[in-house]
């Protein structure tokens, strides 16, 4: 397998500083040239200037490619922050810390240790299997979902950065309470036997060298492109749905509509929207369009955000999947501290805000 | 013959890299032996922390994400 050196065949990059310089420039003069070409391009469509209608299509003309130039740029960032980071990596960090600083290290190293859920569990035993406690990593395995470049992305781009740093911060909270706790309670008798064992004998097969070392600025910054060719190639069909939602109830549907309903002051409406939340599933793409529509209408901000934090690190799929690896217990306990974790975070912030 | 195993856990990713292995080697008509694993205890024998992973003849190659075209023409060479 190893003759030579790989001869891989994708094209080098040349210059890739110089290119990268030169993009960050053209991306700063699109970003600023959105609004005055939205307004001009409405301004030159037969409808009526002030209506409903020349709102709502300004909105989205405006909002679309500026979520999607935002996006795009955290993506290609995060695509290039990997390129410094694997699981591997961020296992060797985690291996053999205690609780606190271990669970802290370990939810902020979920933010940009590239993380699929589908590899839940084989991160999940990989971690124990590498003397890395069970409370950090769970730590690991709420955060990388929840607090993530797509969901901190897409809330910057489309509610501004108080949003979405007050996402990060409770969502890191939730990710570290809900760790050390779950560390505290010393479960380790409720993983599945077959994950004990591995876990007493330690892997002896070397796994795979990802060495980033090796990698220069043209190797990264293909990656930082292949993440936005995965990553929004994906995502921008919710992105655009998202925003012709926000701009199609703009106007039309009453401001208050939904603030009976889930507003600050019914106060079931953060468990309701926790319980709805579990047998949803989709990922931070998904659910934007439905934050969007509610956020527009009244709804409270603790709420919404409390829906959006369970349908992302809550699913019933999910669950399915770990209970290969841990027994209904131990599922039961980690469901019951998120969700007890992300009601807090619910309240706090109707509370406060 | 080569043996290829595909290691994961029937997400899209998975699927993608098995497709894309299977048109290569016919591309290439290169005759080879390619293993869906999707069971998690055979998965974690190869210590693989991200899927899908790639085994060729018993050997880890690969790991996390779908893999390039050029990374597959080398494993069929």
């Amino acid at each position: 397998m190893s003759e030579s050196t790989p001869d891989l065949s994708t094209p080098r990059l040349r210059h890739p500083r110089l290119k990268l310089a030169i993009a960050a420039v053209v991306w700063f003069a699109l970003y600023e040239l959105l609004e005055p070409f939205s307004h001009l391009l409405v301004n030159a469509l037969p409808i009526a200037h002030e209506g409903h209608l020349a709102g709502a299509l300004q909105f989205f003309l405006y909002d679309t490619p500026k979520v999607l130039l935002l996006l795009t740029g955290v993506v290609f960032l995060m695509g290039i922050i990997h390129t410094y980071i694997s699981a591997e990596r961020t296992r060797s960090l985690l291996a053999g810390r205690g609780l606190g600083i271990g669970n802290a290290m370990a939810a902020s190293l979920g933010i940009v240790t590239p993380f699929c859920s589908c590899s839940a569990v084989p991160l999940f035993i990989g971690f124990l299997q590498a003397g890395v406690p069970l409370g950090v990593t769970f730590s690991f395995l709420i955060a990388a979902p929840m607090v993530n470049e797509i969901a901190l992305g897409m809330l910057f781009a489309l509610f501004g950065f108080r949003i979405a740093a007050l996402y990060l911060a409770m969502g890191l909270l939730v990710a570290i309470l809900a760790g050390t706790l779950i560390g505290r309670l010393r479960l380790e008798g409720y993983l599945e036997d077959w994950v004990r064992e591995l876990q007493q004998k330690p892997a002896v097969a070397p796994g795979i060298a990802q060495t980033t070392s090796h990698l220069d600025w043209s190797d990264r910054v293909g990656s930082g492109l292949d993440h936005v060719r995965d990553v929004v190639g994906k995502v921008w069909p919710y992105i655009v749905a998202g925003v012709a939602l926000g701009a199609g109830i703009h106007g039309y549907v009453p401001e208050d509509f939904m603030a009976s309903l889930m507003g600050r002051d019914a106060w079931w409406a953060v468990p309701a929207a926790v319980v709805l939340g579990v047998p949803m599933y989709t990922n931070a793409a998904g659910v934007i369009p439905i934050v969007e529509a509610l956020l527009a209408k009244g709804a409270a901000l603790g709420t919404v955000l409390a829906f959006m934090m369970s349908v992302i690190a809550l699913s019933a799929p999910e669950m399915l999947i770990l209970r290969k690896v841990l027994k209904p217990r131990l599922i039961a306990t980690f469901a019951g501290i998120v969700a007890s974790g992300i009601l807090v975070v619910g309240y706090v912030f109707n509370i406060v805000l | 013959m080569k043996n290829i195993k595909v290691l994961g856990s029937g997400c899209s990713n998975c699927r993608a890299t098995i497709e894309r292995i299977e048109q290569r080697a016919n591309e290439l008509h290169v005759d080879v032996e390619l293993e869906k694993v999707e069971e998690i205890q055979e998965i974690m024998r190869f210590n693989v922390m991200s899927t899908p992973g790639v085994v060729v003849d018993g050997v880890l190659v690969h790991a996390g994400g779908v893999p390039k075209p050029a990374q597959i023409d080398q494993w069929l060479r």
